[in-house]
């Protein structure tokens, strides 16, 4: 019997012994269910513009039957210390799912590893992470116990590099939350074991039960190409001046030279300066008041 | 001209065909909206929903750190309230910052300052003005308490981390906040921070970042690329996180322009100032 979902935000914790997971022939449950399939972290990267909460809860629905909730958003630094709040606050929490004891499968689900990742140190996360997902059986117990899921979101412009990247290699699958046009798209990268990594990406849109919508592809703003082209548009055809030019005016046009192109003829000319070419000279008569001085022909020199 | 002079905010958040989220008596919880602006200055934001809460008889709680206690007084005159009578009946609670920080060294070590972060070598937490806060926003027990959904404003948070404190620090104070005022009392959170933009200042990303990610409205004051102009002060995007009816995923985000009046803001659509047409 499904209990009522609290909504909110950083620092919860659920454990949900689920139900083996439904085989549907719809593809709508593909994207889930592959995620649901593979034991060990799933992990949720999201971004301030595309949230991946409601991704976290559609996985949440999907895998569970029974949930059971932790909440340590109220106080989880215990700041209020009236003894409600867990002694190790969430640390604690997650170390004692570590000792689990019952052989049924389980999905653990966090919201979120970024809160974890800001008050922890990264290796402390990871090694309980890697504890938490990797739990093969009890201590004593010889039959073999079914995988835990690990569902973690992850707030990608918070952290650095270093601590998403090292978050991401214990990842059995990641998946990157972006979008375009308001319609949101999952990128999601498998990593089997003894097997190549492979991806995928899928659109889809969250219903307000948390079901998955899934869409076939982007949205059709994007897929839509240019315009065929069009004719070019005469610019000269409505102008108030003229700029066609007639037959005759063509023809002298043509037969213009122009006055520094160096041709043949001009070549001619210039090699056999003609009578009628003569290099232009100055011809200068001084009068009275000249003073030709060719040292000082300007006379402006103070000496 | 998209959205009237008068009341312009309002009327912006409702004519963009998304019911008014800020006033409605929530029926699960409150709301964060957070408040940011890169080159320009958001705190006409601050100072509207200042007036417009006080307006709606809200009982507020004003955390004030950078302005003194009459500059508030004085823009909410020409806005329309009166915060020294707000405060005189009890429907504000008003922390001065500027003020009360020297009061801090003042004072016995006893009795808890809201701001002893102030006076400790290496900054601890903020439990202390967490727990101002729920001191005051906490409902009353005689029947004065006709006030309507309690609010938490303010201005701003990017001094507290100039003034020492980490923004995991100041992260799990707003987290407290909202566990309290939203969650348990239904109340909203108003609060103001700063976008270095290429200042690169990491603790003031992880902070606004962080931020973000909690809050449900993030309204975005930017200043215009091309740089100042005298009749466009800049402009505002809207973008809806977290969509109660998480239907028409279209209309997330929005975004406007503004003019800066002396008695409300003007906004309208880009390129459709009155000034530029």
């Amino acid at each position: 019997m499904p209990r009522p979902f609290h909504p909110e935000g950083a620092g919860q914790l659920s454990v949900t012994p689920s139900e083996s997971v439904r085989r549907g022939a719809e593809r709508e449950l593909e994207m889930l269910e592959s995620l649901l399939a593979l034991g060990g972290l799933v992990l949720l990267r999201d971004s301030v513009e595309w949230e991946g909460r409601s991704l976290l809860k559609a996985l949440i629905k999907k895998s569970a039957a029974w949930l059971v909730y932790h909440d340590l958003f109220r106080d989880p630094l215990n700041w209020s210390k009236t003894g409600e709040a867990l002694p190790e606050g969430p640390l604690g929490a997650l170390r004692a799912m570590c000792r689990r004891t019952n052989p049924g499968p389980v999905t653990i689900a966090l919201d979120s590893l970024s809160w974890l990742l800001l008050h922890l140190p990264c290796t402390t996360l990871c090694q309980t992470l890697h504890a938490l997902s990797h739990q093969d059986s009890c201590p004593g117990n010889s039959t073999p116990v079914e995988p835990v899921h690990v569902l973690g979101l992850l707030h990608e412009e918070l952290h650095g590099p270093g601590p998403v990247g090292a978050l991401s290699s214990l990842a059995q699958a990641e998946v990157t939350l972006s979008g375009a046009m308001g319609q949101a798209s999952a990128h999601i990268l498998y990593r089997r074991p003894r097997q190549r990594p492979t991806h995928q990406t899928q659109w889809f849109s969250i219903l307000p039960d948390f079901s998955l919508d899934l869409q076939r592809g982007p949205p059709l703003e994007l897929q839509r190409h240019a315009d065929p082209h069009t004719p070019p548009v005469d610019p000269t055809t409505q102008l108030t001046f003229n700029l066609h030019l007639s037959k005759e005016e063509k023809e002298a046009k043509d037969s213009l030279t122009l006055p520094f192109q160096f041709s043949s003829e001009k070549q001619q000319a210039l090699l056999r300066p003609g009578p009628s070419q003569a290099t232009s000279r100055i011809f200068y008569e001084p009068d009275a008041y000249d003073d030709l001085d060719q040292e000082d022909p300007d006379d402006d020199l103070d000496v | 001209m998209l959205a009237p002079a008068e009341g312009g905010l309002l009327d912006l958040l409702e004519s963009s065909q998304r019911p008014c989220v800020l006033l409605k008596v929530p029926r699960k919880h409150g709301k964060l909206t957070l408040l940011c602006d890169a080159k320009t200055d958001g705190s006409f934001l601050v100072h509207h929903f200042l007036s417009f809460y006080l307006k709606a008889n809200c009982k507020v709680c004003f955390v004030a750190l950078i302005q003194s206690f009459s500059h508030y007084n004085i823009v909410g005159q020409k806005l329309g309230v009166s915060l020294t009578t707000a405060r005189e009946r009890g429907q504000l609670v008003f922390l001065e910052g500027l003020k009360s920080s020297v009061d801090v060294f003042f004072r016995s070590q006893e009795e808890p300052h809201p701001l002893q972060f102030l006076r400790e070598a290496n900054t601890g937490n903020l439990q202390p003005l967490f727990e101002f806060v729920r001191e005051a926003l906490k409902p009353g027990d005689n029947a004065e308490a006709a006030w309507r959904c309690p609010v938490l404003l303010v201005d701003d948070l990017s001094v507290l981390l100039s003034l020492g404190v980490g923004a995991v620090a100041v992260l799990d104070f707003i987290h407290y906040c909202r566990a309290t005022v939203c969650c348990e009392l239904k109340g909203n959170i108003v609060t103001l921070v700063h976008d270095s933009g290429d200042a690169e200042d990491e603790e003031n990303d992880v902070l606004l970042n962080g931020l973000s990610h909690q809050s449900h409205l993030i309204l975005r004051a930017e200043g215009l690329a091309t740089g100042f102009c005298r009749d466009v002060h800049g402009q505002l995007r809207i973008l809806w996180r977290r969509p109660s009816q998480l239907t028409a995923q279209r209309d997330r985000s929005l975004t406007y322009q503004y003019k800066i009046q002396d008695k409300s803001v003007s906004f309208f659509a880009k390129g459709m100032s009155p000034a530029v047409l």
